[in-house]
């Protein structure tokens, strides 16, 4: 049953038609074969969603215009391949998923605008996006007053457990502790230079570090921060040489790194030979088609998820995007978290038997998902996932090569004691 | 004020059009939308302030302020300020390391309320605040810059760059003004729940009567003796100044006013849309609002109001039918404006619309004296 509504944003006149023929086309199959047997809308929907007897309509709410654009089209994709894929398997409860997509514009107040738009007006069952703290911020009192589904696929700062949301990206301690252990055991490194952009996630990331590295024994000789699209980096780079740090933390975001790690090079800073080795937790294979493969070769990442992974559901990941999408595309780790969301709301919605959002909610911990690209993750009492992090070399052709994983998986803790 | 005042400060032709607005703001909307479109036309028309300010200045007075955003943002953080606050009660944010502060002041170790906080719990200074701080910060830049016969392009680009530094400094200081996500999870005013739908409605209104109200204080100044003043200053500089008065004075009131009014529409947006953040501070939302003005026509403060409506709806309308592809529109649609209306909609109305009703009308009242005169030698011929 290939009838799937992957509609590439179309007109609301195209897609309204698409509908009807959709509806159609199922009430028909629902007539000559009864092999289909989904239970009654009444029943797994008493709170007036947006679902009918063969359809449940969710939203896609990310920036496909604007500077943040670059970093969340891979994950509408994802996203829009998991839909398909769910739809190809049959549905969620005997229901074809459909999805609305709305345009955040890389602008707070507008992500707030359509988050409300989807909850109150078209009544998503739930809705998959956003990308950076701020339009997080900015739609969870949204979520909170009307009572919706949030699946957030970024790597953040923690210090957030909203009952409305579920984090399918690793929260700071996740990605830095385990980054900065390995470091320190395997290299042998004492000394450390913290740099990010100047907003909550580098500096609250930042900040952990430093009490890991401090508790540690271990020295931070400079933190700096630069606003975002800062381009020079070169005053910071003289004291980087100065100081000689055995690491550099950066967590630069976005196009700036382009300029870092182009100026880093510039000075003679040759990352393949580690002195300094430079550790990032913010540069993802997307960011790397920015930068240029020979501009960051040699340097380490530290997260939970790579294009080069090698295990089935992977490889099976992979080359279905790569269907979708096309050939040339890369798959970061946002991108993977992204794709995990529908299928983890599938899950919670089958678990409970509904689509209503408390019992989607009441069902969500524990729910584990065996088929992720990333391997084994499951779901937290706190609303994020448990997940393995990962530590990937950068190599000149723009992927990672996964060097270090952990061996168990590493418990979401958003709210961590010792180091606030 | 005699009648005959009323009449000078209030033409017929503006009278109409103010009562077409006020009818179509207090009566067609609300009736017609339910409350997440309204909630979204009042968001649209705290726009409409900072377009109305920018009319006496940029339209009238000819200073083209391309910083607007600086006073719609101290205001809107005014407000912001006095209801995270109420928002930060020591039981709402137990869960803290210091519980009673801001939550993202926790998030960055600060541990004690800063000072400049202290005064926002009380809600008539927030009120003044928000009237007076963007105000005086106007004055200052006006001073500074008009005072040194700064004008033309100059003043717009410092306003940028001021737009541009406040930009920089509300993001570096995280620890006290909530940085890029800006402060957010706004809960209630004075213990009223501004999320919800009745009020919403009822902002909605204050928001409306408050426009209104500055629509017909920019109407006094425009008919004023200050706004032919200003008309003056901006055609000829000089000549005003060799009359004897002190430009700069002038021009820095106005300015003032600008800001004042921007103000009251940050604040307003706050408590609608229930958040501020520095991404309407920059030099990107500055310039939109200058756009604002100008679909509307920057003579006019009523186009003023319908240009902040028209380009913010197509926006949303836009976006919501083509994600991917609204900005194109957003382009093609000044584009358009520009090329066939430089003088915007209140052109449009000007040169074609308004022309064709004063025709209609004119003809109507003919008929009418026509078929009067008919009866009458009819009922003279019957006689």
């Amino acid at each position: 049953m290939r009838f799937i509504p992957t509609l590439p944003t179309a007109a609301r006149a195209s897609r309204r038609k698409f509908i009807c023929w959709l509806a159609s086309f199922s009430a028909s199959i629902l007539f000559t074969s009864s092999s289909f047997a989904a239970p009654a809308t009444s029943e797994v929907n008493t709170t007036g969603l947006a679902v009918t007897d063969d359809t449940v309509t969710v939203g896609i709410l990310h920036s496909v215009t604007g500077t943040m654009a670059i970093s969340e089209t891979g994950s509408v994709q994802a996203e829009k391949l998991a839909i398909k894929q769910i739809n190809d398997m049959g549905g969620v409860l005997g229901r074809k998923i459909e999805y609305i997509q709305e345009d955040g514009a890389s602008d707070w107040p507008t992500f707030a605008e359509k988050a409300k738009k989807l909850l109150v007006n078209d009544k998503v069952a739930s809705v998959f996006g956003c990308w950076t703290s701020a339009s997080r911020k900015a739609v969870l009192p949204v979520f909170e007053q009307y009572n919706g589904m949030l699946y957030y696929p970024t790597f953040y700062e923690g210090l957030e457990q909203s009952p409305n949301v579920i984090y399918t990206g690793q929260e700071a301690t996740q990605q830095i502790l385990a980054g900065i252990d390995w470091v320190v055991e395997e290299k042998g490194a004492k000394s450390f230079y913290l740099l990010g952009s100047d907003y909550i996630w580098p500096r609250t990331s930042n900040k952990i570090a430093r009490k890991h590295i401090e508790k540690l024994g271990l020295k931070v000789v400079g933190e700096e921060y630069y606003p975002l699209g800062h381009t020079q980096f070169n005053s910071v780079i003289n004291k980087i040489k100065l100081r000689k740090p055995d690491v550099i933390y950066a967590i630069v975001v976005g196009g700036s790194n382009v300029a870092f790690y182009k100026q880093l090079k510039a000075a003679g800073i040759d990352m393949t030979k580690e002195k300094p080795l430079l550790l990032t937790i913010s540069v993802t294979e997307d960011e790397i088609r920015g930068i240029g493969g020979e501009n960051i070769e040699g340097a380490y990442a530290a997260m939970k998820y790579f294009q080069s992974l090698d295990n089935e559901n992977n490889k099976s990941f992979v080359k279905a995007f790569k269907e979708m999408w096309g050939e040339d595309i890369v798959v970061g780790d946002v991108t993977q978290a992204a794709y995990l969301g529908p299928w983890l709301w599938k899950a919670a919605v089958e678990k409970a038997g509904s689509f209503d959002i408390d019992k989607v909610r009441a069902a969500s911990p524990g729910i584990e998902l065996t088929t992720a690209p990333e391997g084994y993750v499951r779901i937290h009492e706190n609303h994020h996932l448990w997940s393995k992090t990962r530590i990937g070399r950068a190599k000149t052709d723009g992927q990672y090569e996964v060097v270090y994983e952990t061996e168990e998986l590493m418990e979401p803790d958003p709210f961590p004691k010792g180091y606030q | 004020m005699s009648t005959n005042d009323i009449r000078a400060y209030m033409p017929k032709g503006d009278l109409i059009s103010l009562l077409i607005l006020a009818v179509l703001i207090l009566v067609v909307f609300p009736l017609s939308m339910d409350i997440f479109r309204l909630n979204l036309v009042g968001k649209y028309l705290t726009y409409a302030f900072v377009a109305i300010g920018l009319v006496l200045c940029w339209g009238y007075g000819g200073i083209l302020s391309l910083g607007q955003g600086v006073f719609f943002g101290l205001g809107g953080y005014c407000m912001a300020m006095f209801l995270k606050l109420e928002a930060s009660s020591p039981e709402a944010t137990k869960i803290q390391s210091t519980p009673g502060i801001p939550d993202f002041m926790d998030w960055n170790q600060i541990t004690e309320l800063p000072w400049f906080w202290e005064p926002f719990y009380s809600f008539p200074f927030t009120i003044l605040a928000v009237l007076i701080v963007p105000t005086i910060f106007a004055y200052i830049i006006g001073a500074a810059m008009f005072k040194r016969r700064v004008g033309g392009v100059y003043f717009a680009i410092i306003t940028q760059a001021v737009a541009s530094i406040l930009t920089v400094l509300i993001i570096g200081q995280q620890g006290y003004t909530g940085g890029v996500n800006g402060i957010t999870d706004l809960r209630t005013l004075l213990g009223w729940d501004i999320r919800t739908d009745s009020a919403k409605f009822i902002l909605y209104f204050v928001n409306a009567g408050l426009l209104i109200g500055c629509l017909l204080i920019a109407q006094y100044i425009r008919k004023s003796k200050l706004g032919r003043l200003l008309v003056a200053m901006r055609e000829r500089e000089d000549r005003v100044r060799f009359s004897g008065y002190d430009v700069s004075d002038f021009k820095i009131f106005v300015f003032c006013i600008g800001a004042m009014f921007s103000a009251i529409g940050g604040a307003m947006f706050t408590l609608q849309v229930g958040f501020m953040s520095p991404s309407f501070v920059g030099i990107v939302p500055s310039i939109e609002m200058v756009i604002f003005c100008a679909v509307g026509g920057r003579l006019s403060i009523f186009g003023a109001v319908y240009g902040a409506l028209l380009v913010n709806w197509s926006k949303t309308t836009f976006s919501e039918s083509f994600p991917e592809l609204w900005l194109f529109a957003m382009g093609a649609l000044f584009i358009g404006v520009v090329m066939a209306f430089p003088s915007g909609l209140a052109g449009l109305y000007k040169q074609h619309i308004g022309p064709r009703i004063r025709n209609t009308l004119a003809t109507i009242r003919r008929d009418y004296l026509a078929s009067r005169a008919n009866a009458k030698s009819q009922s003279f011929a019957t006689d």
